[in-house]
């Protein structure tokens, strides 16, 4: 019955945590050429619940990084990327887009400002190699010094309410003075480190960027620290977890909602878009798909009858096909079957009944309002 | 290590079957509920709904994926498990008794013959994770 049981091959990239997984028990799968746990023995549900009630811990090791440097660092960004590079001040990260010609979707990336002459990039793992000969053969005579710096990290993610008070633990560096989307180097465990007050789950919690070489280590310290193990303590979560934690917020992930088939403006990333900030690449295919207007738009939607949405199911009406489910799923605190579509601009508003082919049997389905999950603040 | 009970018999299909008299109760294996994970939606015919051997009797979605289930054996439902509409989850905590799913009556009960034993099986979801 299961034909996907995907077994681990050994040319597979490893982060750090490889190992640390194993020992936990996570079941390990192929997840873009990387070899990453997609559950351990607590199981998605408990570890997306966890994260939502206390806190769970994300090996992200796998996303890429990418170092600019030099005067012109900020110009050279602004000039790839849709949001405005020029807003950042130094402690700073921005979610942003680098966008081809066309507007649509090279990547999404945070751009963190350590100084004038110095921005950081984080990438998603399965396009880092994508991304780095994109920057490159975009370099245009900028005054920069690029290194993809991928290898030299490891990438952790503790989220949840009790991420501030676990990782305090480890570290002098007063959490609470870092405001969301800001950063401070410091050190956690006496490892240097990036503590950013960044992650894709919807809840509180920090991104922490370390040599890769501590990455073991520092997973092990902020589990303890976490009192893993005990009622209430912190779980290590994996893919799984992570996924539908994404999605309850109404995130995007690269490769489903945002691709090189879609623009920003139609995956409701128009705040992303900084028209009026000067040029940069793909400015004028989406200034004039402003004007113009949208033709289809994607829509967060919820399952009404019994059944569960996957990605890539037909979403119909009127008997027609109209469009395709982007990323389906079961949302385990919401404890709803939800997903994104999009949708002919005709049909995308809140309110609108759908259905969802699923697997030949059709299945009412409503447009709701995204993010479908917002925490309490 | 996945649990094999060795009183049953298995399907390459991650299917087990008990042999109850003329009647074979089927459930999905432990090595099968804990690839899928988290078990949240099970589907399953109807009594007296007649199938072949290997063919599609449901599905069993899980957070993650959605999986067919395919008849070991064949034969007529006699008897599904109805809790599982509302507590998926025991396939999930125990495969081979409450989470079982349907029983058929067969009509070859030589299709038995043709399944794995416990440590053909055990070999088999080796040979799957190497």
């Amino acid at each position: 019955m299961v034909t996907s049981l995907t077994a681990t091959a050994p040319q597979l990239k490893k982060t750090p945590l490889n190992n640390a997984h194993r020992q936990l028990g996570g079941r390990m799968v192929d997840f873009g050429g990387w070899d990453m746990p997609v559950q351990y023995p607590a199981g998605t549900i408990e570890e997306h619940l966890r994260t939502r009630t206390h806190a769970g811990l994300f090996d992200v090791s796998h996303m890429g990084e990418i170092d600019v440097r030099g005067r012109d660092a900020i110009a050279f960004v602004n000039r790839l990327t849709s949001n405005d590079v020029t807003k950042l001040i130094d402690g700073q990260a921005q979610y942003s887009a680098m966008t081809t010609p066309e507007g649509t979707v090279i990547d999404d990336l945070l751009v963190y400002r350590f100084s004038e002459d110095h921005l950081f990039l984080v990438v998603n793992a399965g396009t880092t190699d994508k991304d780095w000969d994109w920057i490159k053969s975009h370099h245009a005579g900028e005054s920069v010094e690029l290194k993809n710096v991928s290898a030299d990290y490891c990438q952790l993610a503790l989220q949840g309410p009790d991420a501030v008070s676990i990782l305090q633990k480890l570290t002098d560096t007063p959490l609470s003075d870092i405001k969301y989307y800001h950063f401070s180097t410091g050190a956690v465990d006496n490892v240097d480190a990036i503590i950013s007050r960044t992650g894709y789950t919807g809840e509180d919690g920090f991104e922490v960027y370390a040599a890769a070489a501590e990455g073991e280590r520092l997973w092990k310290k902020i589990l303890e620290a976490g009192n893993y193990g005990s009622d209430g303590g912190v779980l290590p979560a994996g893919l799984g977890a992570r996924n539908t934690l994404r999605l309850e917020a109404g995130m995007a992930l690269y490769g489903h909602e945002i691709t090189e088939a879609t623009t920003l403006l139609e995956a409701n990333l128009g705040w992303i878009c900084k028209l009026d900030k000067g040029d940069f690449i793909g400015r004028d295919a989406l200034v004039h798909q402003k004007e113009t207007g949208l033709t289809r738009k994607l829509v967060g939607f919820e399952v009404m009858e019994r059944g569960i949405a996957r990605d890539d199911y037909d979403v119909v009406i009127n008997e027609q096909p109209v469009g395709k489910v982007t990323s389906g799923s079961p949302a385990p605190f919401l404890k709803k079957n939800i997903g994104f579509a999009y949708l002919p601009i005709e049909f995308a508003n809140v309110g609108q009944e759908i259905k969802i082919d699923v697997r030949g049997r059709l299945t009412g389905a409503q447009v709701i309002k995204a993010p479908f999950y917002k925490r309490q603040k | 290590m996945a649990n094999v009970p060795e009183d049953l018999h298995y399907s390459k299909d991650h299917e087990w079957v008990r042999v109850d008299g003329g009647e074979a109760v089927i459930g999905i294996t432990d090595y099968a509920q804990n690839s899928l994970g988290d078990v949240v939606y099970v589907e399953l015919p109807k009594t007296g709904e007649e199938f072949a051997a290997h063919q599609s009797f449901g599905s069993v979605e899980s957070v993650k994926a959605v999986s067919e289930v395919f008849t070991p054996v064949a034969g007529e439902i006699t008897k599904i498990n109805e809790s599982l509409a509302e507590e998926p989850e025991k396939v999930n905590a125990d495969p081979y008794g409450d989470g079982w799913m349907i029983r058929i009556r067969m009509s070859s009960p030589e299709d038995v013959d043709s399944l794995l034993t416990a440590a053909e099986y055990e070999d088999f979801t080796k040979a799957e994770t190497e």
